[in-house]
């Protein structure tokens, strides 16, 4: 190790990072998907 | 391979897919982000940091697998014209860059306490920082060949030149000098404790499946929007033509 650091601080935040990103990209995804759909289905319908 | 193309049958699979694949990663992702984080031992060298490449390494090879899948759709796009095929890699764009972004961002933050510093100009970091970029630039670049409804072939021609990185970032560690470890797991076999393969086998399961389940839902997105402006355009064109007559 170069130097004395709290390791646990490098590993909650890479972990903090990771769990974000991955579920918001999921759920960005799938409200993204619904709308366009129910876009779809109005279009349909009009 | 061809059968799949069809956009109606394609919605049909994709429609019972794409739920199973979110959910199934998310919770096979999530029990190896509790075993990285309460039951994985310590690394003899690296101590606790060794953690975060439970995390780390499924990110980075799902950042270069997003690219090539972005080089493969677009190759069956020029050569097969598969419907669709555009819309699988673009909707392979933004998971690749997202997990381009996770993978340097716990690269960096695990580089700090091991190597003493956030980041160096070597072949590896700097090819998958070029990723990064390939990837903003063929969001950028597709998203406004949509919107001007021009021909999708300059984007597909940009997908297949921007795989040349992808050897470079796997063989950059081999050819040049550089802070970053050779390659632990080969055909031949791996280097690792088998706790932390495990380990970090599950994590690219996880995340291959929610990469998949994300394809999928941006793909059913992407053409959901192509079949409503389809239907508009329709109507407003017989809306015209009632108009004339």
């Amino acid at each position: 190790m170069a130097e004395q650091l709290d390791q646990w601080t490098f590993v909650i935040a890479a972990y903090a990072v990771v769990i974000v990103g991955t579920l918001g990209m999921v759920a960005w995804s799938w409200i993204a998907m619904k709308r366009a759909e129910k876009r779809r289905e109005e279009t349909r319908r009009k | 391979m061809h059968g799949f193309a069809n956009p109606a049958r394609f919605l049909r699979i994709a429609k019972w897919l794409t739920p199973l694949c979110l959910l199934a990663g998310l919770v096979i992702f999530g029990a190896v982000i509790v075993y990285g984080l309460f039951y994985a031992p310590p690394e003899r060298l690296q101590g606790e940091t060794a953690r975060i490449l439970f995390i780390h390494v499924p990110t980075v090879w799902f950042g270069m697998a997003g690219w090539t899948t972005i080089a493969l759709a677009s190759l069956a796009e020029l050569v097969w014209r598969h419907p669709l095929a555009a819309l699988a890699a673009r909707a392979a764009a933004v998971p690749g860059a997202v997990f381009t972004t996770l993978g340097l961002l716990t690269g960096s933050i695990w580089g700090r306490p091991a190597w003493g510093t956030w980041w160096v100009w070597d072949g590896r970091l700097t090819s998958f920082l070029v990723l990064l970029f390939l990837y903003l630039g063929y969001i950028a670049l597709a998203g406004a060949l949509d919107r001007e409804g021009s021909n999708s072939r300059v984007a597909a021609i940009f997908g297949l030149v921007g795989a040349v990185n992808i050897p470079i970032i796997h063989y950059s560690v081999i050819w040049w000098n550089s802070l970053h470890q050779p390659p632990s797991i080969s055909t031949s076999g791996s280097a690792m404790a088998p706790e932390y393969l495990w380990g970090m086998l599950g994590g690219a399961l996880g995340i291959s499946l929610l990469f998949g389940g994300v394809v999928l839902a941006r793909m059913r997105m992407l053409l959901a929007n192509v079949q409503a402006e389809a239907r508009l355009r329709r109507k407003a064109m017989g809306a015209a033509e009632g108009l004339a007559s």
